[in-house]
């Protein structure tokens, strides 16, 4: 026990530096470690180095919780071979100094071997395992709690079984999808995917959806304005079994066969049309814009690969309620009241041709140069229904609407249902092994008309006294059961 | 503001100056008892003629009227809000101030230490005044991710098991200081092992619900987030609290362990919410 004792401290204490350090994999910030990798370039190597910054899949954290496991075990399987024992075997006879134990009492009655069979009567009635002998009446209840305390301990190993499944088996994904656009269920089609090491994803579950419609609601006045009060996103969904429109919200996910799609956020999703010199539609629809701040004021790029006479790409910042002031725009409101988009535009080589991935939410500027007009950076702020011509005859830009994007979590986890099931048997057999409490009764003849009564509990804390209390009274049946 | 509201927070300043009495009263019964001249034998020496005795009773009296407010402004809130009155800090700090008043009137009552007494009504007061001070929030609707059964469910445990452990932080620290300068401390044993055997198993629920409930909401049932850290170090630590009691040998320096508990509970309520990011940050502060 001192061990548990030794190494659960340890295990509270190890658990900290998790907390108060970024930790990667962890889903808050999925940029925090590299940012406090950037201001703290001489201690972050150091803390790299003893796993600080994934410290739950740490060596030596695991080391902790093993070496808890393993001292457990080594302590449960005795007591599990214990119990088998007790439980077959009869409850033990009275202590010979029965003088010594909780509630002692010897008191008269009118006939010994009466009031002993009273006795068993009243244990048996009050659920107790009882054994009447010649001379005295043994008797035992809440071996149950020895059960629970061994349930306990043995869920935990279940739960590290349930935990370690998903670890290796599930997967986590992330993708944005705007209104009107659709997904489907292959890995090629995600933002993001961090399959565990066995996880297959050649075998992703069949399915696709488009998202119809994304609705948020937010507090319009008061201290708390612009806080999110409704969030819904409506998908038709398309599965192996047919076709049908499902509502998902935040606590309400989209399930399919133990793939869940999660709303964790959303954003805008400016419609814009891009024509190239030529008058040729070269970009057209929905291009999500990443939200920066709380009002959304948020950034995006449109590319126009195909535009003559050069490829052309536009640089923009969209505000769904903008503030009136000159200089960059900035939102003051997250929902859609008076939107605004600012562009500027970028000419050359887009370096999509060399074959190296690049993010859609970002210009590579290497062989890029800015459009200018009178000798300054072009800029336009349009509002929706605007189009503005770009400066040297290279095409023009027409802001046609809004729409939203609504951003998922993708999760698949193998071993959840039996850390569920881990979880419920750790919390009955806590619960049983903390409440029912395990004791012992005898009573025993000293003479033809005298018994001694005493009981022990067999957890620290004693055994209620009103127990012993009503075996007492029980030893003077009434009359009428002496007769029968 | 509605009415409702409006009632309620007069209701918890009402509280805020019981509870200022019956610390007042505690705190007299208290140094009433150090100065008690002993009774010489063979005087009847009756309880009602005890002025720390009599002071005690009052000192209980204003606890639970002051309770009963909390209670009350509790219930106001909800029926401002129309939904369960535990969805931010301030409403957490309220809620969680009358459940420490209700535990300490159902076991705390009877122990025979007015310095536990003492403790208890100013945890409670001092939570009451952070709470309307610091944290206050005017009644408002849930952020979407907060509007679930769920929340009911885990918040309503995590602020049960943080009432117990309240009365049990203090309980044990009156044992501990006690048994230092030999005092006989069985009546406070008794109730720091009851209360922390209940506390743990309804703290267990609280974290396992709110894992049901990251789940539903979050699609990973653990994933060491700042607050389900905290949860998890006060859940060892009081794990390493029950194995210390069944260790003869530290059975006596046990209670060091839960009050390390406590303080990882109270620093998931306070720190965690204040300094450290993570997806429960939206509480509000």
């Amino acid at each position: 026990m001192r061990t548990a004792v030794v190494l659960l401290v340890l295990l509270a204490l190890a658990a900290v530096p998790g907390s108060l350090l970024p930790q990667r994999g962890v889903a808050t910030d999925p940029a925090a470690v590299a940012f406090f990798v950037r201001d703290h370039p001489v201690v972050a190597p150091w803390l790299d180095r003893l796993w600080l910054f994934e410290v739950y899949s740490a060596p030596w954290f695991a080391a902790i919780y093993v070496l808890l496991l393993i001292s457990m075990t080594g302590c449960v399987l005795p007591r599990c071979a214990k119990l088998w024992r007790d439980y077959r075997a009869d409850p033990p006879a009275a202590p010979k100094r029965l003088h010594l134990e909780q509630g002692y009492a010897e008191q008269p009655v009118a006939r010994a071997d009466v009031a002993l069979a009273g006795a068993e009567r009243h244990l048996r009635g009050r659920g107790f395992r009882v054994v009447r002998t010649a001379s005295e009446v043994r008797a035992e209840r809440g071996r149950v709690r020895e059960l629970g305390n061994l349930g306990f301990h043995l869920s935990l190993l279940v739960l590290l079984l349930g935990v370690a499944s998903g670890r290796l088996l599930g997967y986590e994904g992330r993708v944005a999808v705007a209104e009107g656009q659709s997904f489907t269920n292959v890995a090629s089609s995600y933002d993001a995917l961090s399959p565990a090491p066995w996880a297959d994803l050649g075998d992703l579950e069949p399915l696709s959806f488009t998202l119809e419609a994304f609705t948020a609601r937010f507090e319009t006045a008061g201290a708390r304005m612009g806080e999110p009060r409704e969030f819904v996103a409506d998908l038709s969904v398309t599965t192996p079994d047919g076709e049908a429109t499902t509502v998902v919200r935040p606590n309400q996910p989209l399930e399919v066969e133990g793939t869940k799609f999660f709303l964790t956020g959303h954003g805008y999703a400016p419609l814009v049309t891009v024509r190239d010199g030529t008058g040729a539609i070269v970009a057209s629809g929905p291009t999500i814009f990443l939200p920066r701040d709380a009002d959304f004021t948020s950034d995006g790029v449109i590319k126009a690969p195909d535009a003559a006479p050069e490829q052309l790409a536009l640089e923009g910042l969209f505000a769904p309620t903008a503030a009136a002031s000159a200089g960059a725009v900035t939102s003051v409101f997250p929902d859609t009241v008076a939107p605004q988009l600012q562009l500027s535009a970028w000419t050359g080589d887009l370096g999509l041709g060399d074959g190296t991935p690049q993010s859609v939410f970002s210009l590579d500027y290497d062989d890029l140069a800015e459009v200018t007009l009178d000798g300054r950076p072009w800029r336009a702020t349009l509002e929706p229904g605007q189009s503005v011509t770009l400066p040297d005859g290279l095409g023009s830009v027409s802001f046609d609407g809004v729409s939203r994007f609504a951003n998922f979590q993708v999760a698949k986890d193998p071993g959840k249902e039996l850390s569920l099931v881990a979880a419920i048997l750790l919390l009955t057999g806590l619960t049983v092994s903390l409440a029912v409490p395990r004791r012992r009764v005898w009573v025993r003849r000293t003479g033809p008309h005298t018994v001694e009564v005493a009981g022990r509990s067999m957890a620290r804390r004693e055994a209620p006294e009103s127990e012993l209390a009503a075996l007492r009274a029980a030893l003077h049946p009434p009359e009428k059961e002496l007769a029968r | 503001m509605t009415d409702a509201a409006r009632l309620s927070d007069s209701l918890v300043a009402s509280a805020i100056a019981v509870l200022a009495l019956a610390l007042l009263a505690y705190a007299t019964a208290a140094a009433l008892v150090r100065t008690r001249v002993p009774v010489p034998a063979g005087v009847s020496g009756s309880d009602r003629s005890d002025p720390a005795a009599t002071t005690g009773r009052v000192a209980i009296a204003l606890v639970g009227l002051g309770t009963a407010l909390m209670v009350a402004a509790v219930l106001a809130r909800a029926v401002a809000a129309g939904r369960a009155p535990w969805g931010n800090m301030y409403e957490f700090g309220l809620a969680g101030a009358a459940a420490v008043g209700v535990v300490f009137l159902v076991w705390g009552r009877h122990l025979p230490v007015p310095a536990v007494g003492v403790w208890v009504t100013a945890l409670a007061l001092l939570l009451l005044g952070i709470s309307i001070t610091l944290l206050y929030t005017p009644v408002d609707d849930l952020v979407p991710v907060l509007d679930s059964l769920w929340l009911v469910v885990h918040v309503a445990a995590a602020i049960t098991a943080g009432a117990l452990f309240t009365l049990g932080a203090v309980v044990v620290g009156v044992e501990l200081l006690r048994r230092r300068r030999g005092r006989d401390t069985t009546a406070l044993a008794r109730v720091s092992h009851t209360v922390h055997l209940i506390a743990f198993p309804v703290w267990t629920f609280a974290v396992i619900a709110g894992a049901v409930w990251a789940e539903n909401a979050w699609g990973r049932y653990w994933g060491w987030d700042p607050k389900e850290t905290w949860a998890f170090i006060t859940w060892v630590f009081y794990a390493a609290y029950l194995h210390a009691l069944s260790t003869p040998r530290w059975r006596r320096g046990a209670g060091v362990l839960a009050l390390a508990g406590f303080a990882a509970f109270l620093f998931n309520f306070f720190g965690v919410n204040i300094w450290l990011p993570g997806l429960h940050s939206y509480a509000g502060v």
